[in-house]
């Protein structure tokens, strides 16, 4: 076994098991912290493929960034706890997780129904330089600059409009 | 043993779920939006994970513009949760219901 198998299960492991510990929490600052954690493996798989510049933005941006103004919002609003998890509406719940099971079910059935590694098989030279700095810097300022003059604009529309939503209303 | 594509696909899909489940139960709004939060990241995922077994930085790119999306859609929905709880007192979303008819 290699170090990248080893790597992808211990980080999927982390993610998975962090993931379900969010959504069950009633503590909503815990809740964050295990996102954050999950956040943090996902990092960590996406070194194990190779996106170095992805798994780098992945920690600032979600870890570090988005996830203490999750922080900062659920400790200045104080939210109660909710109640246990099956306590209130159990047969709703019981339903959602019949759903999200099917569902889940499907995706497994297409994903070993169409199997991609049958076509796709790791060129390691290509992976490695396709998640560089240079190259992703170099398509983005080439063929994706005016998404990217976009997603500056819709930057500062969120910041106006987040200000614009948040201040205390004056008449 | 080596990692194929699907290990990857898997596990995105089920975090996927795992957010769709949280979504679907919880009522605490600011849990409900880390939950969109976590299916964000895992399309993420299998949009790396594409980009990286095709050697293409097209996927990569396309995970950079998701993150920005995702701040804006951070900073204006808490906004939004901060507005309704100076109105409501409370950001259980069994109690905003004055949308609905």
């Amino acid at each position: 076994m290699g170090l990248e198998v080893i790597l992808f299960f211990i980080f999927g492991f982390v993610a998975a098991v962090s993931a379900v510990l969010m959504i069950t929490r009633n503590n909503p600052v815990i809740a964050a912290l295990y996102l954050i954690l999950n956040f943090a493996s996902l990092a960590g798989l996406y070194l194990t493929l190779n996106a170095q510049f992805i798994a780098v933005a992945q920690v600032i941006v979600y870890a570090g960034a988005i996830m203490v103004l999750f922080l900062f919002v659920i400790m200045l609003l104080r939210p109660e706890n909710e109640k246990k998890f099956l306590e209130s509406n159990p047969k709703i719940k019981v339903f959602a997780f019949v759903i999200a099971g099917f569902v889940f079910l499907q995706l497994i059935y297409i994903i070993f129904f169409s199997r991609p590694s049958f076509i796709l098989s790791k060129n390691i030279e290509a992976s490695i330089n396709a998640g560089t700095i240079e190259s992703i810097g170099y398509i983005l300022f080439k063929d994706y600059v005016l998404p990217f003059e976009a997603a500056g604009f819709l930057l500062l529309a969120a910041t106006i409009g987040a200000l614009i939503l948040a201040k205390k209303k004056v008449d | 043993m080596t990692i194929t594509i699907e290990y990857y696909l898997i596990l995105s899909a089920f975090m996927f779920i795992v957010g769709v489940a949280g979504v679907l139960t919880r009522r605490n709004a600011i849990i409900v939006f880390m939950c969109i939060e976590l299916m964000l990241n895992s399309a993420n995922l299998t949009l790396v994970a594409f980009s990286s077994y095709l050697g293409s930085s097209v996927g990569q790119l396309f995970v950079f513009f998701v993150m920005t999306v995702a701040a804006a859609e951070a900073a204006v929905g808490l906004a939004i949760i901060i507005a309704i709880f100076r109105n409501k007192l409370t950001v259980n979303i069994d109690d905003i219901n004055i949308l609905k008819w």
